[in-house]
């Protein structure tokens, strides 16, 4: 469903959007003709499977819809550095994924943008607030981009005085890839190679969202099979991620024998991803229409992870019995249900904070509509009910995996997947972080035109300073570790 | 109550014996790079090169004998196992691929002795310790990174750690291919390393950039930007494989690949 808005209807359409109980999912831009440039909104209301989208063309100013969904701040100032379209009244009217210091000529999305041209890779300093005053009692620490032990590359600002953090400013996006750009040209079946290389501890989540998108456009039917066995990966995935989850928030609390143990469990998740498909991360399976290959999960998988069940619930109880532990986690980095909706949290973060969403439930795809899963959601919004929600997926996870393994039957696993000319289609799947989208376009030749990766971490690092204001210096790590964040899929 | 250390003893030993004896390196089923059979390669046929999405394979005028296979650009993908209509082009569990010298990654008609024998670093008879950057990796090679510490490859049993400071480290691990914003920070992290220092490119993007490279933000991995000593492909490198060329700078373990040919 899509309807064409002139730009001074939009701030009408997102309030009746709130009204309604709807939710804004993201915005994004593209050229269907290389003079016409056209903005898009996705939105989802209460009951309906299918989201809605707006379609806009800024010949007029278009109005920031920020102060109405705070959560579009992001994707407006995404839009202003890649395309160059200004949103007018925009609250923070800076840049956010190309860095102080890389200005081109024209944006890097615009055709006239050479495609060799590589942004320049001088250094400006971002614009910070004026907190660290004469007065000199305020104190800034900048620490990253390149931080201690292995993470991932970002940069971090606090404005402390003594143990309290008065401000907290994250500058993402150093590992900018253009990867969107990367898709434009190539053939649907070469795009999945790609999408599985935008978040590597999230690739099947990410294929997936693409191939659906891809069907989607092409009307391709999946075989019930194949739509069984990614239900498999997909939640395959959930487990690993979760399980390397506990490794790193016991590792926040020092519990070195609660971090070696959820590690280890991450390792032997990963070792059973490698006897089903040959990757660790699951790579190389999804296609458009459906999987590369057959997979033979029958007979072993089941009680290879029932076995890792029992593991894991007796390194749950000891955790949820541990004094020192608990008392890091409850009510540390507290998320408001109204802060969370407003700023577009998303997965276990949304969900520890009281709002019950789920595309697997919500918006079935691939053989979810079937299994029913079941959600699991807590009301504190603190570091506890965001691992709490973990704990409770990991559950579920396993469930699902044996119920489709109970009921898988021999079949083929791939259709037929012709796209058509100038089709577009809308993607989506519930990583292990959350809601990810992927918008695909097609040219005249059903070659790539465009591809929109909305991330979870994307959305989530939006609103993890919420919770780092105002708290203090201690709880920083474990509440970094709750939210269970990567940049990777953020930075793209 | 909870029993902590005993639900830690009650694990017993969990750490492979491999490396320092035989027995599971944790890969079983690991579907590594395509090993090339040339024998079985059909004239005319070009379907692996058409199917690469790096370009890892290419052909040069005049039949099969121009094949190329640049292991320092293949994300492990399998696409070319799958077009290859003959069985020339074979899914492998191959995966031990550091190399002291750029060209043993390419695979070339008649190539067998590519390199020269190389002696490696001077050998470092103690403890090694090494300092990670990300380069805008998609977070795969972290992930395998962190996994070098777990209680299964334990790292720490072999003398080598991870540390903190740039200054205190002797090898400079670097992953992804290099985007626009990171250049300046890895040049700086390289500079205030002491020397002697030296440096492991780790995963295919940072060998050559891999499916990332080129484009308005990413580079071409560690090509022109930093001096490499060792040069590790994958998409990504598993753990075994991180530790194996770990080895293999600290001359601990032969070197496995030799111009593109995976010796056994």
């Amino acid at each position: 469903m899509t309807a064409l808005l002139r730009p001074e209807a939009l701030k009408g359409a997102a309030s009746e959007l709130v009204e309604a109980g709807g939710r804004m999912q993201m915005a994004y831009a593209w050229y269907p003709e290389p003079d016409r440039l056209e903005l898009r909104y996705v939105a989802g209301l209460p009951g309906e499977t299918a989201f809605s989208q707006w379609r806009c063309r800024p010949e007029a100013d278009v109005p920031s819809l920020a102060g109405i969904w705070p959560l579009l701040s992001w994707y407006e100032r995404e839009i202003t550095d890649l395309f160059g379209v200004q949103f007018a009244g925009h609250p923070q009217p800076r840049r956010l994924v190309l860095h102080e210091g890389a200005e081109t000529e024209v944006p890097p999305f615009d055709p006239r943008y050479p495609p060799d041209q590589r942004l320049p890779a001088r250094r400006k300093k971002q614009r910070v607030p004026d907190l660290a005053g004469a007065e000199a009692d305020v104190q800034l620490l900048p620490f990253g981009p390149v931080r201690a032990d292995v993470l991932e590359s970002g940069e971090f600002l606090f404005f402390y005085v003594g143990e309290a953090i008065l401000h907290f400013q994250p500058r993402l996006f150093f590992k900018h890839r253009g990867m969107e750009r990367r898709f434009e040209g190539l053939g649907a079946d070469q795009g999945v190679v790609l999408a599985e290389r935008i978040s590597g501890v999230g690739s099947v989540a990410h294929a997936l969202a693409y191939c659906q998108a891809v069907e989607t456009a092409a009307g391709s039917e999946v075989p019930v099979r194949a739509r069984l066995l990614r239900v498999v990966l997909a939640e395959m995935e959930r487990l690993y991620n979760h399980l390397h989850y506990f490794g790193y928030l016991c590792h926040t609390t020092t519990l070195k024998v609660g971090e070696a143990e959820g590690k280890l469990l991450e390792e032997r998740a990963k070792q059973l991803n490698t006897r089903l498909t040959g990757s660790r991360f699951l790579r190389s399976l999804l296609i458009p229409g459906g999987l590369r290959r057959d997979l033979d999960p029958q007979g072993w998988l089941v009680s290879d992870l029932e076995a890792l069940h029992e593991k894991f619930s007796a390194y749950a109880r000891h955790m949820e019995a541990t004094d020192s532990h608990l008392d890091r986690l409850m009510t540390t980095g507290k998320l408001d249900q109204r802060v969370a909706f407003d700023q577009g949290a998303t997965g276990p973060v949304e969900r520890g904070s009281g709002i019950d969403r789920d595309l697997r439930r919500d918006h079935p795809y691939a053989a979810y509509g079937a299994l029913s899963p079941v959600v699991a959601v807590r009301g504190e919004g603190d570091a506890h009910a965001r691992a709490r929600v973990r704990m409770a997926e990991i559950e579920e996870s396993i469930g699902l995996i044996r119920r489709a393994v109970e009921r898988l039957s021999d079949g083929p696993v791939r259709a037929d997947c012709d796209v058509k000319p100038d089709s577009e289609a809308l993607g989506w799947s519930e990583s292990p972080r959350g809601t990810l989208f992927y918008a695909v376009h097609f040219d005249s030749e059903a070659k790539l035109k465009r591809v929109k990766i909305k991330s979870p971490s994307f959305s989530n690092w939006r609103v993890f300073p919420f919770t780092v204001h105002d708290t203090n210096m201690m709880d920083y790590a474990i509440n970094e570790a709750s939210f269970g964040l990567t940049i990777a899929g953020c930075d793209r | 109550m909870p029993q902590w250390t005993l639900l830690g003893l009650l694990q017993g030993k969990q750490t492979a014996p491999w490396p320092l004896r035989q027995g599971d390196d944790g890969q079983r089923g690991f579907i590594g790079m395509p090993r090339y059979h040339p024998e079985l390669c059909e004239e005319d046929c070009k379907a692996c090169a058409d199917a690469c999405p790096t370009k890892a394979i290419t052909m040069r005028e005049g039949g099969k004998d121009r094949l190329d296979i640049d292991y320092g650009r293949c994300i492990v993908c399998q696409l070319c196992t799958e077009a290859c209509p003959s069985g020339a082009m074979a899914a492998s569990g191959d995966w031990a691929f550091g190399v002291r010298q750029r060209q043993d990654l390419v695979w070339r008609e008649g190539g067998e002795a590519a390199s020269a024998e190389t002696v490696g670093q001077p050998g470092f008879r103690r403890s090694l310790h090494v300092r990670h950057v990300d380069a805008g990796s998609c977070n795969g090679c972290e992930s395998e990174l962190q996994a070098l510490n777990n209680a299964f490859y334990n790292l720490h049993r072999l003398g080598i750690f991870f540390t903190a400071s740039p200054r205190a480290a002797d090898l400079l691990l670097v992953t992804g291919p290099v985007t626009y914003a990171m250049l300046e920070p890895l040049r700086a992290t390289f500079e205030a390393m002491a020397e002697p220092r030296w440096v492991m490119a780790i995963g295919t993007c940072a060998v050559s950039g891999g499916i990332a490279e080129d484009g308005y933000a990413s580079g071409h991995g560690l090509e022109g930007v930093l001096p490499v000593d060792v040069y590790l492909p994958g998409c990504p490198p598993n753990p075994a494989a991180i530790i194996e060329a770990l080895l293999m700078f600290l001359n601990r373990t032969p070197q496995r690949v030799k111009g593109g040919r995976y010796g056994e």
